[in-house]
């Protein structure tokens, strides 16, 4: 056709797609809940048309045929010819998983048709009903052997054809170009001369290709006006007739094994509104600005001008805390992103499981960085499943404890301080104590279940040691793999809470840091080093009074705050430098809190507070026990930033030794 | 005389150039295609549970860059830094770090020909950090294998050794 290299498109075509496959499975899902908006199936039905217009563009046949009978399917639907029913919702939702496969493989530069998608195109070609142009398109993977002699095509186009660009004309020619071609011209619908608008076509062809062209040629010649016409295309066989074109759709394959979501390719770039961008360059504009009024100060500032290069700074440090503040924004995406998996997610479980479950999203708008979104799927994605397998019952047993048959799957998101929290809650059975209690004295974490707390019981089912394959089946709660969890968020700088109460239910909470690329610390002195402990791990900073402190055996230091112990943890120490102080009234305890334990690290001094922007040590280097990164300081020097969890984690290997 | 000869001669193609640096009398030569940079010392901010002859890390145009003093890593005894220590900033398999010298002195030109192995000799440098040896002029000059000053699996081997120390270091 033209000489334009297609495949530069390929990847915007891919996401395009990728979004309306998104678009199509929420409106499916709504749809399945009963709603009865015309639109949701206009929404349906254009990402399936406009996935296929692409698919047949950029070549990629087996995704295009296959979205074609879909499409169709979706077409009977909107023109009232087909309820919109369950069976219609999980084919096609099926088939939106099949094109996303599909589509993977196409880009993959793989044909994308399996042996999956076959069948799965058949059963959807056995639901459309007198569809010929798409029927044709399964038999010809049922009977491949059919020698085609020719084509007979009748081409309706609607009367608007020639305002959407099109020209039969030019297309006759390219049919032409196929093999010898005889039209007959349909021209019944003329209406008097009088009547006739010159822009609207009124006539209608019925094309002779006596050439054995393969479909895909001929149906791409009319890819362009597809749903701007009536088109059927009948193929002139060899002798033997071709099998039934409706036969034998294979049988229904058997329901699909619940979709990991969790698989759902991570995207590598950002999609931004454009008036982030708008924002960025005014911004940029406003520190040229500033820039070049500063550079008058060249040649020295004498004081009748000092006030204004005052002026000027202020005015400097504001633009670049603003252009901070934008462009970290720009990393910023709705959590909505994440949540949009689960309703397809919590519908299939809970079919599979013969649960009633209703999925509550809310605060979907709360924006959080893009690398905790992509990275906090996959334990959500833990916590609900755990939820909906262990945690909400069956109707018969919620009706007998007296609950509604339908189960409630909240997951909220909001902003608390400077962190975003995540909550997973269900109105399930709860965690059983017992259960765990005996589980863990079992696996010997704890000696007895005596005198502990409900929540403390709970956080049992974070230890790495309790969760086991058996976990599942011994005991009637969670537990799978939850210290999985635990690490994942707190690979996130994040923390998870669990609350629950037998027989109404459990909430899990995760608090996120808002974005990973900057943190803020605090700054503390020790000897000649500086070091950043980050603000969130921070409970208190304390000057201790010897007389609070007691030596335990081996050597260990404590000391009372509040109505706690905690070891003091000297950093010195820690990280091998020297202290100018040693005694403990004499610095500054900063009481750190990591994974629910508390130490006291033991400073000369506290500098001041500041935002640092986090850099890797391994990039160049390698990690560093008890630091997490490394931060430029004002003066151009680097600070290494402690990572108080790994910091516990040491505490607690010693207290181990 | 003979040698230099033939060292331009062989410049034409397949020659490499090395930068020399001093160390106390000896010289050592740096492939120049490693090297990202020359600069003066800075103090460094030193990191925790390194071996002592990693100084610590820089901040060079925001990237967090390792030092290590090639003096302690072949273990030479310290020197004090003075207004011609450099530090010089090499890329091997794309990871930066800083190596201090005691001063940079020339750059040579080195035909794949003149390389000589290096003999087990009595240098106070641990034979396994260089190339070989080649002759400038009267001097002579051990071509350092960069990539193994800093390497991966001596990283490795010290991470392993850390994490059964740290218990007993900080007890």
């Amino acid at each position: 056709m033209s000489k334009v290299d297609l495949a530069q498109f390929h990847k915007a075509f891919h996401e395009e797609s990728l979004d309306g496959l998104d678009a199509m499975e929420q409106a499916l899902l709504a749809l399945d809940e009963g709603a009865e908006d015309p639109e949701l199936i206009n929404v349906v039905f254009r990402a399936a048309h406009s996935i296929k217009g692409g698919a047949a563009t950029f070549g990629f046949t087996d995704v295009a045929a296959f979205t074609h009978v879909a499409e169709n399917l979706m077409d009977e639907v909107r023109s009232g010819r087909r309820p919109m029913e369950k069976a219609v919702v999980e084919l096609l939702l099926r088939s939106g998983d099949t094109v996303r496969d599909m589509l993977a493989l196409s880009m993959a530069g793989q044909p994308a048709a399996t042996a999956e998608s076959q069948a799965l195109l058949a059963e959807l070609s056995a639901m459309v009903s007198g569809g010929t142009a798409a029927v044709p398109a399964a038999a010809k993977a049922a009977a491949p052997a059919e020698t085609i002699e020719g084509w007979d095509i009748a081409f309706r186009p609607f009367d608007y054809l020639l305002k959407t660009g099109n020209d039969p004309a030019r297309m006759f020619r390219e049919l032409g170009a196929l093999g010898p071609l005889r039209v007959e011209c349909d021209a019944g619908k003329l209406p008097a001369l009088a009547d006739m608008d010159a822009s609207s076509s009124y006539l209608g062809w019925t094309l002779h290709l006596d050439a054995g062209a393969k479909r895909a040629a001929v149906e791409g010649v009319f890819d362009w006006v597809d749903g701007d016409c009536d088109l059927t295309l009948t193929p002139r066989v060899a002798a033997p007739a071709p099998a039934a074109p409706a036969a034998a759709p294979a049988a229904p394959s058997a329901p699909r094994a619940v979709r990991d979501v969790a698989t759902n390719s991570e995207a590598s770039s950002v999609r931004v509104g454009i008036e982030k961008i708008d924002t960025l360059i005014n911004l940029v504009g406003e520190l040229v600005i500033t820039q070049s009024m500063l550079s008058q100060f060249h040649d020295g500032v004498d004081a009748s001008q000092l006030e204004m290069l005052r002026h000027g700074l202020a005015q400097l440090a504001r633009h670049t805390r603003e252009l901070q503040e934008s462009v970290m924004s720009i990393r910023m995406l709705p959590i909505s992103t994440v949540f949009n998996r689960f309703p397809r997610l919590v519908r299939d479980l809970a079919q599979k499981l013969d649960k009633k479950v209703v999925l509550d999203l809310r605060g979907e708008t709360t924006e959080l960085d893009k690398t905790v979104l992509e990275k906090i799927g996959d334990p959500l994605v833990h916590l609900v499943r755990n939820a909906i397998d262990h945690g909400l019952e069956v109707p018969a047993k919620r009706l007998a404890a007296g609950k509604g048959d339908t189960g409630t799957l909240r997951m909220e998101a909001f902003h608390r301080g400077g962190s975003i929290v995540v909550e997973v809650a269900d109105d399930g059975a709860g965690l059983n104590r017992d259960a765990i209690v005996a589980k863990a004295v079992q696996r010997g974490i704890i000696a007895s279940g005596d005198g502990m707390s409900d929540d403390a019981v709970a956080e049992l089912i974070f230890e790495a040691g309790f969760s086991t394959a058996a976990a599942t089946t011994d005991l009637s709660g969670r537990g799978v793999g939850m210290d999985v969890v635990r690490r994942n968020v707190m690979d996130l700088g994040g923390t998870v809470g669990i609350r629950s109460t037998q027989g109404s239910g459990t909430t899990f909470t995760i608090t996120l840091p808002l974005t990973l690329a900057i943190i803020d610390g605090l700054t503390a002195a020790v000897g000649e080093e500086t070091y950043i402990v980050p603000l969130v791990s921070i409970v208190e900073s304390v000057q201790v009074k010897p007389d609070a402190v007691r030596s335990v055996v081996g050597g260990g230091e404590l000391f009372r705050f509040r109505d706690q112990w905690l070891p003091i943890v000297r950093l010195f120490d820690v990280f091998g430098c020297e202290g100018r102080r040693r005694s403990v009234d004499e610095g500054i305890v900063i009481v750190v809190e990591g994974e629910g334990t508390r130490i006291g690290l033991f400073v000369d001094e506290l500098i001041g507070q500041q935002q640092a922007v986090v850099k890797s040590l391994e990039a160049n280097y390698r990690r560093v026990a008890g630091i997490s990164g490394a931060t430029i300081l004002a003066d151009g020097s680097v600070a290494l930033i402690a990572d108080v969890t790994g910091l516990v984690r040491m505490q607690g290997r010693r207290k181990a030794a | 005389m003979n040698e230099q000869a033939s060292t331009a001669s062989a410049a034409s193609d397949e020659a490499a150039q090395y930068l020399t640096v001093n160390l106390g009398n000896e010289e050592y030569g740096v492939d120049i295609l490693a090297v990202r940079e020359i600069r003066g010392w800075t103090p460094v901010t030193r990191i925790p549970q390194a071996p002592s002859y990693v100084l610590g890390v820089l901040n060079l145009r925001g990237a967090i860059v390792p030092v290590l003093d090639l003096r302690l890593r072949f273990g030479l005894a310290r020197e004090e830094y003075t207004a011609t220590t450099v530090c010089v900033i090499v890329m091997v398999a794309g990871r930066q770090f800083g190596v201090v010298v005691d001063a940079v002195s020339d750059v040579v030109d080195v035909s794949p020909g003149g390389i000589r192995p290096v003999p087990d000799m009595g240098t106070t440098v641990d034979t396994e950090y260089l190339k070989g040896l080649t002759s400038v002029g009267e001097r002579m000059v051990l071509l350092l294998d960069v990539d193994r000053l800093l390497q991966p699996q001596d990283a490795q081997m010290l991470e392993a050794a850390l994490a059964s120390s740290d218990v007993k270091a900080v007890a």
